[in-house]
């Protein structure tokens, strides 16, 4: 995973609630794409009109918005569908940086897991840096992992909080499975208890029911 | 000294943990890894490319689901999507001795529909699969819940998640259901009453009088829609109900090992006076059968009320995605939901997908007639639920009233194997989203359970199931 310690460039505000992975990438972009190719299908419901030409109501597609870095949501951002392509698409648009007031439960695990930074504020907060964002002239941001900081394109400055664990993965870029399998003497350990307390768990075999 | 009470999930939880990791991250083990068609194959395929093997094949199991065809005549290669996946996907379980169950064998089917009705997924057990409505499982008292692709490498590699621990919520759902109120109506208004995104961060315990008078296919009704209240876990206490459930399935425990598994589950519900971070309680007695109007589960109302006003919606941010959802679904507010001419009906799915659903639906169908502007299927959530209900008859009752009976898959509830409802069209489904282009692009969905969709289908609207029993 590419390490992440700062982004600096256009945010673009997107200010609705429950926004679901299925609108992020619609389910029938799952199969016959490769992960790289997804970002043209990013809120594809929304960003094209019925003769694929880009739908100029929606945000994204505001000549100022163009080549955005970083989101700024609704809350309950990512809720839905467990699929890593919505975390695929939004890095093939060209986002690195979501913020909102709250995340979905597996979108959350599976933007940090491809070395996307969600920041989580209150919902005041975020509508704030949304407002600052629409005032400005450049609606450029700047979001700093390592000074846990975001600098508005007004330059007010907004600290955030993070969990350390994920903050620390993200800066070092860690390989989860990696450091696991270093663990993985502990793994078989706990096996091995379990199965002597709980061997019902372990015995996968089916049963022939019927002449049982 | 009395030991601090616990939860069914802290118990769960605990008896997982291999390490504590900092930041309150835990290395969770894994009992049961759930592979579907979409990121099956590719997984095992990347493991081994990472010079990995699968950890614990015998923990592992894999089943098509997502693009298979459902036409009565399917074959594995009956599109070119699952031709590919579902070639890739044998060849690597087998490489690799992970146990796959094939289309037209037993126990294929939805993989939320086959888990618990093979007895593969079991109380206290930790279960993931790469799908949301992973949180289906936790009707049985498993602690089972949704991952990404990256995680699934992850599980396939070390057997183990690194998860941190989610905050408590229970909801206590007291009171006998109303005639015609189906555990698709309870789940729904719950999420109605308490929103799309209450459960966000906590593992949910559904309990209450209703929820312990349930069957298991309606716990895991239940618990299948905890991801759209936001929670990745749902979880329903194990009690008799549970065990008689479980005896004899092929892969539960037999003879003596399923005695000690027994007393191990009855060990597991919540003792008295533990203590949830978040309670709700709801009065079951007063749930009338749902139906939803918007693009967002939490979008619901009893068939009977009126399409909510955004005017009346004082957060600016809510009302605005009101007006998108009615503009999307083609709906006015204040307008009667019952009467809202309808072109599709699909009853299938990981939701309503199980022997009880179909016969619920059958209940309504029986001796009519599929309205004339309507296209119906059934889609049965898996082999050996198609099989029961045929020998039951129930597929003559469908058929003869004019519904599409198919083979089991996810199909028109994801609509990745191309079974779409068309632009503009709008459908009752039986499944659990009714996000915008969930079930095809433009289409208007409206979740409803079987008895509902049913209905929607003999009437050629949006109607009141207890009007038609």
């Amino acid at each position: 995973m590419e390490k992440f310690t700062r982004v600096t460039g256009v945010a673009v505000p997107l200010m609705r609630a429950n926004i679901d992975t299925d609108v992020i990438v619609p389910a029938k972009r799952l199969v016959g794409h490769q992960r790289d190719e997804l970002g043209g299908f990013a809120f594809e419901a929304h960003r094209y009109r019925p003769d694929r030409t880009d739908n100029p109501d929606f945000v994204l597609n505001q000549a100022r918005y163009r080549g955005a870095k970083i989101l700024v949501t609704g809350e309950n951002f990512g809720c839905g569908s467990s699929r890593e392509s919505a975390v695929w698409a939004l890095a093939g648009f060209g986002f690195h940086c979501v913020i909102a007031p709250s995340f979905g439960d597996i979108f959350f695990n599976n933007a940090f897991q491809n070395g996307m930074l969600l920041v989580c504020m209150a919902k005041d907060e975020v509508e704030r840096l949304a407002a600052d964002v629409e005032g400005s002239v450049t609606p450029v941001m700047t979001v700093n992992l390592v000074s846990r900081a975001i600098t508005a394109p007004s330059g007010a400055e907004t600290p955030f909080e993070i969990d350390a664990e994920r903050r620390q993965a993200l800066l070092e870029g860690r390989d989860e499975i990696g450091m696991t399998l270093a663990r993985d003497a502990e793994i078989r350990a706990f096996q091995a208890c379990d199965r002597a307390v709980r061997p019902w768990i372990y015995r996968t075999a089916p049963q022939d029911t019927e002449s049982a | 000294m009395q030991a601090q009470p616990r939860t069914l999930f802290d118990k769960v939880w605990s008896s997982h943990v291999v390490a504590d990791l900092s930041g309150g991250v835990s290395l969770l083990a894994i009992d049961r890894h759930l592979l579907h068609d979409l990121e099956g194959g590719g997984s095992l395929r990347r493991i081994a490319g990472r010079g990995l093997k699968v950890h614990n094949p015998e923990l592992t199991f894999g089943v098509p689901d997502h693009a298979v065809a459902t036409a009565p005549d399917r074959r594995a290669d009956s599109t070119p999507n699952s031709s590919r996946l579902l070639s890739e996907m044998k060849e690597r379980s087998k490489e690799s001795g992970v146990t796959y169950f094939d289309l037209g064998t037993e126990g294929h089917g939805i993989v939320h529909v086959i888990g618990p009705e093979l007895g593969l997924s079991q109380p206290g057990m930790t279960i993931v699969c790469g799908d949301s409505h992973t949180c289906t499982h936790g009707g049985l008292g498993a602690l089972a819940f949704g991952i990404g692709a990256t995680e699934v490498m992850h599980v396939l590699a070390t057997q183990t998640l690194r998860q941190t621990r989610p905050t408590t919520m229970r909801v206590t759902l007291d009171g006998r259901l109303a005639p015609s109120v189906a555990a698709k109506d309870v789940i729904l208004a719950t999420i109605g009453k308490i929103g799309a995104g209450a459960g966000r961060g906590h593992a949910v315990e559904f309990a209450g009088s209703a929820i312990r008078e349930m069957s298991i296919d309606e716990r895991l009704t239940v618990c299948n829609l905890s991801i759209e209240l936001g929670a990745k876990i749902g979880m329903i206490a194990p009690d008799d109900t549970t065990i008689s459930y479980l005896a004899g399935r092929p892969y539960a425990p037999q003879g003596e090992l399923f005695d000690r598994a027994c007393e191990h589950w009855r060990s597991l519900p919540s003792d008295d006076g533990a203590r949830f971070d978040v309670e709700h309680r709801i009065d079951a007695a007063a749930i009338a059968p749902q139906v939803t109007w918007g693009t967002s589960p939490q979008d619901v109302i009893a068939v009977d009320q009126r399409i909510p006003d955004p005017a009346h919606e004082s957060d600016p941010q809510r009302r605005r995605a009101m007006e998108a959802a009615l503009a999307y679904m083609g709906l006015t507010p204040g307008q009667a939901l019952e009467g809202t001419p309808v072109d599709w009906v699909f009853v299938g799915s990981c939701t309503n997908g199980r022997l009880s659903d179909i016969r619920e639906a059958a209940r309504v169908v029986a001796g009519r007639k599929v309205a004339p502007n309507v296209l119906a299927w059934v889609v049965p959530g898996s082999e050996s639920t198609q099989r029961a209900a045929e020998r039951e008859g129930l597929d003559k009752i469908f058929l003869s009233a004019g519904f599409e009976w198919r083979k089991s898959g996810c199909s028109m509830c994801a609509g990745i194997n191309g079974d779409t409802v068309p632009p503009g069209q709008r459908s009752v489904s039986t499944t659990n989203r009714n996000f915008v282009g969930r079930q095809g692009p433009n289409a208007r969905t409206h979740l409803a359970s079987p008895a509902m969709a049913a209905a929607a289908a003999i009437a050629g609207c949006i109607a009141d199931a207890r009007k038609l029993v």
